[in-house]
């Protein structure tokens, strides 16, 4: 079992907590109404979002891991905890001009992985903003 | 004709610690960390396991769900349930047992008895915040 390179996948979740409210400058205050609901709200509201990071890559016999664990967990804290743990999404550069969906934060959270973390391949982010409610972007 | 996926989970409770011989003591804490401590420590793991097939039109079944729950329990959980699994399973006599082996492990354990469906994935959570999904991938 030792000798051979087998290839899994390894995901880990991570909490982080953030306010956000849905609004696009383009369009009316109607239309935003419309549109968002109460994510509408000018005073923000707030979520604990769950993110859920898959990478993969042939297990290296040496150590019996795919990457260290402590490196991916260094990598998010730094990169991903430090950026978006309890701030408010739309103040954050990455949202300037982009709406802070969960679907946008799950896009944001990818490109930061795929272009800084090189340890194992990125597979893909999900996020839950709710229980009810998730979000995977796998690159695509 | 439609392929369907089913899933069956199950717990155990097992101990473990990470050590590689041909590496010192030093370096050996270096790239494990606490999980180096050779007396061990335990984890409550999740085990799931998904079968894929086409719906039987006799019984509506993919599989007869008793005979993935029976063979889970002979061929995984009566090996590694309450077990050290460096010292009582032989696929962590020489591999270390880490997650990511876990799964290999027990996917090679399955694999051969699994035959009313075939065997998609096996997952394990070694915590509800981490876990290795294996697919029998070379």
């Amino acid at each position: 079992m030792s000798a051979k390179r087998y290839k899994a996948h390894l995901s880990r979740r991570y909490m982080i907590s953030a306010s956000h409210r849905l609004h696009n400058d383009d369009l009316s205050e109607l239309q935003n109404d419309t549109l968002y609901g109460k994510c509408n709200n000018p005073f923000g509201h707030g979520h604990n979002y769950m993110v859920e990071v898959t990478v993969s890559g042939p297990v290296n016999p040496e150590s019996g891991m795919l990457c260290n664990l402590s490196d991916l967990d260094a990598f998010v804290r730094a990169e991903i905890g430090e950026r978006f743990d309890h701030q408010n999404l739309n103040l954050l550069p990455q949202f300037a001009k982009l709406v802070p969906t969960t679907e946008n934060l799950c896009i944001a959270i990818y490109e930061i992985l795929k272009r800084g973390f090189n340890s194992a391949h990125l597979e893909k982010v999900r996020i839950e903003e709710t229980m009810m409610n998730s979000f995977e972007y796998a690159g695509e | 004709m439609s392929m369907v996926y089913l899933t069956r989970k199950a717990e155990f409770s097992a101990s473990h610690y990470y050590h590689n011989p041909k590496l010192s003591a030093d370096e050996n804490l270096r790239l494990f960390g606490k999980c180096n401590n050779p007396n061990g420590h335990g984890h409550n793991y999740t085990l799931e396991v998904t079968v894929k097939g086409e719906v039987n039109g006799k019984s509506g079944f993919v599989v007869d769900l008793r005979d993935v729950k029976n063979i889970m329990g002979r061929e995984v959980l009566d090996a590694l349930d309450h077990r050290f699994l460096n010292k009582e399973v032989p696929e962590f006599a020489t591999a270390i047992p880490t997650t990511e082996n876990l799964a290999i492990a027990i996917w090679q354990r399955l694999e051969p008895k699994m035959t009313a469906a075939q065997l998609h994935r096996v997952r394990v959570y070694e915590t509800p915040d981490l876990f290795v999904d294996f697919y029998g991938e070379a």
